[in-house]
């Protein structure tokens, strides 16, 4: 009979092979990768929500000013995705080219409770990407990432979309004057 | 002295997905929680079998000396039930908001897997609120 296969007995447990054993696959890989995937999906949503806007909203006029593209994303863009303005704007204390834009709940993030061993993960990374999609396409390269900020009487704590602009803006900036 | 004893959520298939005691008299370890959870399942079940009017939904409510049972049941078989002092009115109402607070904290999470037990910390915090507003309504009388 073909396929018929015995199993080998082993007299005793110790001579049996040892299995190779379950893959291990690293937790924070995987959030890393999960939150990468996020803001990549958010980029593609933030690059045809620049061309929308520009079209409907502005008139095609182009922001060439770091101020105007930020009250731009912290107004506009905020209007139109989430139904009204983001809570706050503000300047990084610490570094020139930091700007945060604060939520006291980010709409994707109502509903979602991260479980205690994704650390510190945040869907509003998804948020992070459309920002940084609008950023890029309007020419002022950015690093834009998502975090939670715990706020003393808040039960839930705040979202801060951290802005990290590139040297080149800051020295195209500068040059503006 | 608290109204409502303890919450049950049952999936579709009898396991204990969430439980949250609130008295101290019904106090119960994990196991027996999850016995009892098993058991009801099974018994709302024979319910339906034993009614004599067609249609029956199972158990609803169910009177005892020192407690009173509310059940609901939604439409895909997941099973609320709370534990309460006896005579305690609007426990439906509750058990309808609490399966309001189900649908938008537990089933829109991303993270939470159908079937399995409940570990949403919005969700805690929504029906503690929920809870405790009952309370106060019903103590406030």
């Amino acid at each position: 009979m073909i396929g018929v296969g015995k199993i080998k007995q082993y007299s005793n447990v110790l001579d049996k092979p040892v299995s190779k054993g379950k893959q291990e696959v690293s937790l924070m890989d995987n959030i890393a990768e999960l939150e990468r995937r996020l803001e990549d999906a958010g980029y593609t949503v933030g690059a045809r929500v620049l061309e929308l806007l520009c079209h409907r909203e502005k008139g095609n006029r182009r922001e060439t000013r770091l101020l105007g593209i930020l009250s731009f994303v912290h107004s506009t863009v905020w209007k139109v995705l989430f139904g009204k303005v983001a809570d706050s704007l503000e300047k990084g204390t610490e570094h020139e080219d930091e700007y945060m834009i604060s939520e006291r709940e980010l709409l994707v993030n109502r509903f979602i409770s991260i479980p205690k061993d994704m650390g510190t993960f945040n869907c509003g990374a998804f948020v992070a990407g459309i920002v940084r999609g609008v950023l890029d396409s309007a020419g002022f390269p950015a690093v834009v990432t998502a975090h939670f900020v715990p706020i003393e009487g808040l039960l839930r704590p705040r979202t801060t979309i951290l802005i990290k602009f590139a040297e080149e803006v800051l020295r195209r900036e500068a040059r503006l004057g | 002295m608290a109204a409502v004893y303890s919450l049950y959520i049952i999936n579709k298939s009898g396991g204990l997905i969430f439980y949250k005691d609130y008295g101290s008299a019904g106090r119960m370890d994990t196991n027996d929680s999850l016995r009892l959870a098993s058991l009801w399942h099974s018994m709302h079940a024979i319910s339906q079998q034993l009614s004599p009017v067609a249609g029956c939904t199972g158990i609803e409510l169910l009177e005892a000396d020192t407690f009173d049972l509310h059940c609901f049941q939604s439409l895909t078989g997941t099973k609320f039930f709370v534990v309460c002092q006896p005579g305690t009115q609007h426990m439906e109402i509750l058990l309808k908001h609490i399966y309001e607070l189900y649908t938008d904290y537990v089933l829109k999470n991303p993270f939470y897997e159908m079937e399995m037990p409940i570990r949403c910390e919005l969700f805690d915090i929504n029906l503690a609120q929920a809870v405790q507003k009952d309370r106060v309504v019903l103590l406030g009388r």
